[in-house]
């Protein structure tokens, strides 16, 4: 049983992130590996400093967390946040599986 | 295999399952526009449905509880957004309190259900939309878990299959 460890303002940071297609491509680039903002800003068609503020943006959600070695600011993905997420997908992809069978049920019953 | 694929996008909040059926779109359809039949696959195995409205048009509105295992009723709504028979249609589903009126804490799930005819049979594709993790807790609240417990092992293959 997961119980709620997120409070509203934490809730509306988490929305307001999400929110955006880019941000969304960054956090589910950096969960699978790791990446410098240097190497995000390369991947979209817009300046360093707007994929640091998506990035910051995340970072104030904790979807993401930033980490400074040497000159470079490393990104990786914090799961946590997103593992609840997951965890309702995957209950909502077992109750349509057994909507779809229960289908496929009816449609033979018809037929037989 | 009735299911052929599902997508998980956990970033964007979204599932889409492809479902292949052998008969004709319009009886497929049938199963969403006829309450009788729709109450007999829309509940999980444990919380049977029962449908006391479906005004199945635009703008038309859905009304049904479910039935736990110890007799708690989770009510809920839709609202047809989209309706183009026996091609697409487009709902909100939402949670409703004890008397049947929609709660407004929790957003509806938005569904999107696309039946296109497929060798001689049927391709339904539904992709439902969540507005953010909050869900979580309500639908846990309300039992809709039951039974469906997973380990944490496969979320976290899920996670890193994202």
């Amino acid at each position: 049983m997961v119980v709620s460890q997120f409070d509203d303002a934490e809730i509306d940071r988490i929305f307001h992130a999400l929110a955006d297609a880019t941000r969304r491509d960054i956090v589910t680039r950096v969960l699978r590996q790791e990446e410098s903002i240097s190497q995000l800003a390369r991947r979209y068609d817009m300046s360093f400093a707007a994929v640091q503020k998506h990035v910051a943006v995340l970072a104030r959600a904790s979807l993401v967390v930033k980490q400074r070695s040497g000159r470079e600011q490393l990104v990786h993905g914090n799961p946590e946040v997103l593992r609840k997420a997951a965890r309702l997908l995957d209950e909502y992809e077992q109750i349509w599986r057994h909507r779809a069978q229960a289908i496929e049920d009816i449609l033979s019953e018809e037929d037989a | 295999m009735t299911v052929i694929s599902s997508h998980k996008d956990t970033a964007a909040l979204t599932l889409t399952i492809v479902a292949e059926y052998g008969a004709a779109p319009d009886r497929v359809w049938r199963v969403w526009e006829d309450p009788r039949k729709l109450e007999r696959w829309w509940g999980p195995p444990t919380w049977p449905a029962t449908f006391e409205q479906h005004d199945f048009k635009v703008g038309g509105r859905a009304a049904y509880f479910m039935t736990g295992p110890d007799g708690t009723k989770a009510h809920g709504w839709w609202q047809i957004t989209a309706i183009d028979a026996p091609n697409r249609l487009e709902f909100d589903d939402g949670f409703a309190d004890d008397r049947g009126e929609p709660t407004s804490e929790i957003p509806p799930i938005h569904c999107t259900v696309t039946l296109e005819p497929h060798g001689g049979g049927t391709r339904m594709t539904t992709v439902s939309s969540f507005a953010g993790v909050e869900h979580l807790e309500k639908m846990i609240e309300m039992g809709m878990e039951e039974g469906m417990k997973l380990a944490e092992g496969q979320i976290d293959a899920l996670l890193a299959e994202d």
